[in-house]
């Protein structure tokens, strides 16, 4: 197919890379440079969606981040991206994208239908008319809304791509690099100031490639060139293109993205396709330019009405014509500069401007080429439906508010410009409080609250002159002030036309009998009308009016829309725009893919997988695993086609016959130190520590302040003045720092020093009635016998060579010792103790048999201490002292605490022994009772009892202790289950612990 | 995000850093009476200040060290930083 409207010769593409892509099926060409708006324009196509509400047409509006219409669903490599901007999306081979927001396709579109209902879509019409019946919102209204008001669909699939984050410091952020971000970016860079320097576009120099400009000798394009390949050079300097500073956050923190690989048709091997950058800067200069305005006139969101400075940049930096007979429509100079561009191509432009007699060298130039100029003209209405094919026009009156007559003139685009507002997004979103500025109708920054200053366009400096001076004068001045260096380059001659006041003017009246609609918010198809409805209605606040009516919202966050809106609320309700104020700025200031935020915290639990030294055993030898915290825990070891039930029955089985071998790496290690390290012991434990022998172990219960249990674990003395400290594997953490809170804050005199052990220890829980004849072999030369390592005893070893500490604690209840080495040594450990174990049947087990073998024991566990549970709650009122304080002790003496019938821990059999009771039910009295049926405990923990061989769970129940022997009902309205139970002692196997002492 | 002076390592990104509550909340003393009122005061009753605070912070992925922080509730603004064993002013 031909590019019927590229120009020969003109633009900054790569002419020698021609590329195809596809757009709704369809093969196009176009060339290197491109975006996906440009070339599409090339060819012809201006239809590329509809719109939100009606489904009118859509082409293309603007030519950068601002687009509020072409919107499109994008394809590459495999993957598909809704919500991509044509007009920034950059051309590559193979490119694919279609529309969105139209079914069955663009040309044909049964939601246009609503075009037609348009009187009954007013605004607010979703409060209005979805309301009733109510059932029919979530089976009717919702799904056909969904369907019909889409911007494109999201891919269910996992994103294959790679997204990155980084943290940078720099003196100096400047964002965006037309004129003012180029020379301050220049003179503090000179002045060795750290510069970072962002370009949302993939070229520099923002209007300076389309602006007819001379900046020392130099085109304004050259000039851009050339300081930025010099920048490029220097050390201190980062330029960055296609990189939106899109957020403003506190204490100067500034988020970016860059888009490193979106405009190729893959992404490189090792390269992500976004990085996000948190950028902490000294100072931040905000360069972001302006957007042009709309003119409001009748039908001014058809296809071919776009914005004039987009125009002339398709046209300048594409070699693009956006129509073959364009018509202009200003009220100030910068429409001029876009005809002056058809002129000089051989294309004849008419101008209608909305002043009477405007004088300035750029309409000098327009009149000596020879352009059709209208003076007191006015656009009052596109016509064509996917395209503009004519505009009714007129005369206006001196008070603008009389129209002449109707005039039609055939034209195939209308060219607007309603003057310049500055892009103070930034600004804003920093916490600067904005001004309103009459003489450019829009708002500027104002009082900064950060360190954040604002220049040129942005600003609402439109001479090219004063914005050079003044960004060359503070990006010295700023680099001063932080480095102390005093290099001043030299400011260069600017030429540019002079222009003069644009008219106030900015929406036509409507021709009497007519009834057009004049889009103010083009995304969402608010139109003058709408607004006028709103504020009938007695919606006030410029926050409610948008919010009634969708002015301002959605991916292009009102870029285009938000002035006019303003300016007419402020009409009709008789105001100055500054007295309405304008909604509040948020970031992204652009749309940010999910994925360049969520950047590598991707996967299971958004963080990397803990595992244990041993994990690679555990893998070979069939290992089942389960998350246990961010840790990866063997959950049992499967053998054949065994299942869970079946093997952690059988592991556990083993235990309480033989032995076995049990992970218990991933338990919270502390390493105390410090002669007062018992005193710190003896006021975070319930019970007493000042008393613990050296090589002796003591299992302690510690609280929160409000006397709730926080954890629970064993601690070791080592020696006179050494403790290990071992917590639950979820609590480590916040054990740790619990610790340092009451070593620094509370009890700085204590002499105590505590630091996380856990990844210096593997460790590995022998249990079972043999486990003492493993470990006299694999610690042949020390003493082991019951006098020589007794209950709770500690002692040093060595293992083959390798050191070993050797506990004597059980958690299974059976004879058992836990053996730490250094982690480096501990698959050599757990090899070690299968080889040596296999005469003795030892079998290893996983986190469901030792479940199990705790819960027929009794011992609580993270199920029971969960947070809502005192130590009398869990039977661990023996472990607490009267003698001494302790933290959270004085929270023990509340009244709801000491209640006679304080629930307490239970075991729970069912009648039927054969049952299974699901964790989380509910225990009553009576099955059959009528709703709420009071709750009398819930069920903490469930296992198979491998010792009784029939169902055991422990329960935490009102009044448990005087319990024992009742007969409950276990409900399960989850699981559909009542089950008759018989409540017994939570300690269901040796109930003595003689076991564990034998 | 705030940037945090730690007095021990500098300026750093609140990432680093975990909150702690109100600086200014004195544990009773240990082994000596208190009313139900006070203890309850101590365990649960907080204020929820706009404007000045002074809060507690911990270095958490850096020094590990607990820190004193003045900052404005409503605008984030933090005027100074104190170690553990430093009284607020």
């Amino acid at each position: 197919m031909v590019q019927s409207f590229r120009l020969d010769g003109v633009g900054l593409i790569k002419r020698d890379k021609k590329l195809s892509f596809k757009f709704n099926g369809k093969i196009y060409y176009g060339y290197e440079g491109d975006t996906l708006a440009s070339a599409l324009i090339a060819n012809g196509i201006h239809l590329v969606g509809r719109s939100f509400k009606y489904h009118r047409p859509r082409g293309f509006f603007g030519a950068g981040v601002d687009e509020p219409y072409a919107i499109v669903q994008l394809f590459r490599n495999g993957e598909t991206e809704p919500n991509i901007k044509a007009t920034e999306q950059e051309l590559f081979e193979g490119l694919e994208a279609s529309s969105v927001n139209c079914w069955p396709s663009v040309n044909f579109d049964i939601g246009a239908i609503n075009n037609f209902l348009k009187i009954f879509l007013p605004a607010g019409f979703y409060y209005k008319t979805f309301m009733w019946p109510k059932s029919f919102w979530y089976k009717i209204y919702e799904p056909l809304i969904r369907k019909a008001a889409g911007l494109g669909t999201v891919s269910t699939s996992h994103d294959k791509e790679r997204y990155e984050h980084k943290y940078e410091y720099c003196d100096l952020l400047i964002a965006g690099s037309g004129p003012s971000g180029l020379a301050s970016a220049y003179a503090a860079a000179k002045n060795g100031a750290r510069v970072i320097l962002a370009e949302d576009k993939s070229r520099f120099g923002g209007t300076l490639l389309t602006n007819d400009v001379n900046i020392g000798n130099k085109s304004g394009k050259e000039w851009a060139e050339g300081i930025i390949s010099e920048l490029k050079e220097m050390p201190n300097v980062i330029v960055k293109n296609r990189s939106q500073v899109f957020g403003y956050y506190d204490h100067n923190m500034l988020v970016m993205t860059e888009r490193i690989s979106d405009h190729l048709p893959i992404t490189k091997k090792f390269h992500p396709k976004q990085r996000l950058w948190y950028i902490r800067a000294q100072e931040v200069l905000i360069s972001s330019g302006s957007i042009e305005r709309p003119l409001v006139f009748g039908n001014n969101d058809t296809p071919g009405v776009m914005l004039s400075s987009a125009a002339k940049e398709y046209l300048k930096v594409y070699g693009v014509l956006v129509g073959k007979k364009p018509l202009i429509f200003t009220n100030n100079d910068s429409g001029y500069e876009t005809a002056i561009e058809f002129k000089k191509n051989g294309i004849d432009p008419v101008i209608l401007d909305t002043r009477k007699n405007p004088q300035s060298e750029i309409v000098d130039e327009a009149k000596h080429l020879k352009i059709n100029i209208k003076f007191s003209y006015v656009v009052v209405a596109a016509k064509g439906y996917k395209k503009v094919k004519s505009a009714d026009i007129a005369q206006i009156s001196d008070d603008k508010e009389q129209l002449g007559k109707l005039e039609n003139v055939k034209c195939d685009c209308i060219c607007v410009s309603g003057f310049w507002t500055p892009t103070i997004h930034l600004a804003s979103q920093s916490g600067n409080k904005t001004t309103f500025d009459e003489n450019i109708d829009a708002f500027v920054p104002g009082i900064s609250k950060q360190n954040e200053r604002t220049l040129g366009a942005a600003n609402g400096e439109y001479r090219l002159s004063e914005t050079l001076k003044n960004s060359f004068e503070t990006g010295y001045e700023l680099s001063k002030k932080i480095t102390n260096n005093d290099n001043k380059v030299s400011f260069p001659n600017v030429l540019e036309k002079k222009s003069t006041v644009h008219d106030k003017f900015w929406c036509v009246p409507l021709p009497k009998g007519k009834n057009y609609k004049r889009f103010l918010d083009f995304q969402n198809d608010v139109a003058v009308s709408d607004i006028e409805i709103a504020l009938k209605e007695g919606y006030r606040s410029i926050e409610h009016v948008k919010r009634y009516t969708t002015l301002g919202m959605a991916t292009d966050q009102g870029k285009t829309s938000n002035l006019n809106g303003l300016q007419l609320v402020s009409k009709i309700e008789n105001k100055v725009v500054p007295a309405v104020g304008h909604t509040t700025f948020r970031p992204p200031y652009t749309p940010v893919s999910i994925g360049a935020i969520v950047g590598r915290e991707i996967g299971k639990h958004s963080k990397p997988t803990r595992k244990s030294p041993m994990h690679s055993w555990h893998e070979k030898n069939n290992a089942v695993f389960v998350d246990a915290g961010v840790w990866l825990r063997p959950r049992y070891y499967k053998r054949g086609n065994e299942n869970l039930f079946e093997g952690s029955k059988r592991e556990a089985k083993n235990v309480r016959r033989n032995v076995g071998v049990c992970d218990v790496t991933t338990l919270g290690k502390i390493d105390i130190k410090g002669p007062d390290a018992a005193e710190l012991l003896n006021r975070v434990y319930t019970n007493a520590w000042l008393k613990l022998p050296i090589g002796k172990a003591r299992y302690g219960v510690m609280l929160r302040e409000d006397g709730i249990v926080m954890d629970d674990g064993t601690t070791t003395r080592i020696s006179e003045n050494h403790y290990h400290m071992t917590t639950t594997t979820a609590q480590a953490a916040n054990v740790l720092s619990h610790l340092e809170y009451y070593l620094q804050l509370v009890w700085p005199e204590l002499n105590v020093n505590v630091v996380s052990t856990t990844e210096q220890w593997a460790g590995a829980a022998i249990a079972g009635p043999k486990s003492r004849d493993l470990l006299q072999k694999l610690f042949p030369n020390f003493d082991v016998s019951n006098e020589g390592l007794p209950f709770m005893g500690y002692m040093e070893g060595e293992l083959f060579g390798v050191k070993a500490r050797i506990f004597r604690i059980s958690f299974s209840g059976e004879l058992a010792y836990e053996v730490n080495v250094e982690s480096d040594n501990g698959n050599f450990m757990w090899e070690k103790i299968m080889e040596i174990g296999k005469e003795l049947k030892i079998q290893p087990y996983g986190t469901e048999a030792l479940s199990t073998l705790r819960i027929e024991m009794g011992h609580v566990a993270g199920s029971e201490l969960d947070g809502r549970t005192i130590p009398y709650d869990n039977s661990l009122e023996g472990l607490v002292s009267k003698k001494k304080d302790f933290i959270g002790k004085r929270s023990l003496s509340k009244k709801a605490f000491s209640a006679d019938d304080r629930q307490k821990i239970v075991g729970v059999i069912p009648l039927d022994k054969k049952t299974s009771i699901p964790e989380g039910s509910h225990l009553v009295k009576d099955s059959k009772a009528s709703l709420p049926n009071p709750k009398l405990g819930y069920i903490s923990a469930s296992c198979w009892s491998v010792e009784h061989d029939n169902p055991f769970s422990l329960a935490i129940l009102k009044d448990g202790k005087n319990m024992i022997g009742k007969k409950l009902f276990v409900m399960s309205p989850l699981k559909n289950k009542i089950i008759p139970v018989e409540i017994v002692s939570s300690h269901y196997v040796d109930p003595k612990g003689e076991r564990a002492r034998s | 995000m705030l940037y945090i002076n730690c007095p021990h390592c500098g300026l750093r990104s609140q990432n680093e850093f975990s909150y702690g509550g109100d600086a200014t909340v004195k544990r009773p003393d240990l082994n000596k009476e208190i009313s139900d009122q006070d203890w309850d005061n101590f365990v649960y009753n907080r204020k929820s200040l706009r404007g000045k605070h002074w809060e507690l912070w911990q270095h958490i992925s850096g020094c590990r060290q607990w820190i004193k922080v003045e900052r404005d509730t409503s605008t984030h603004e933090i005027f100074n930083t104190l170690k553990a064993n430093e009284e607020t002013i």
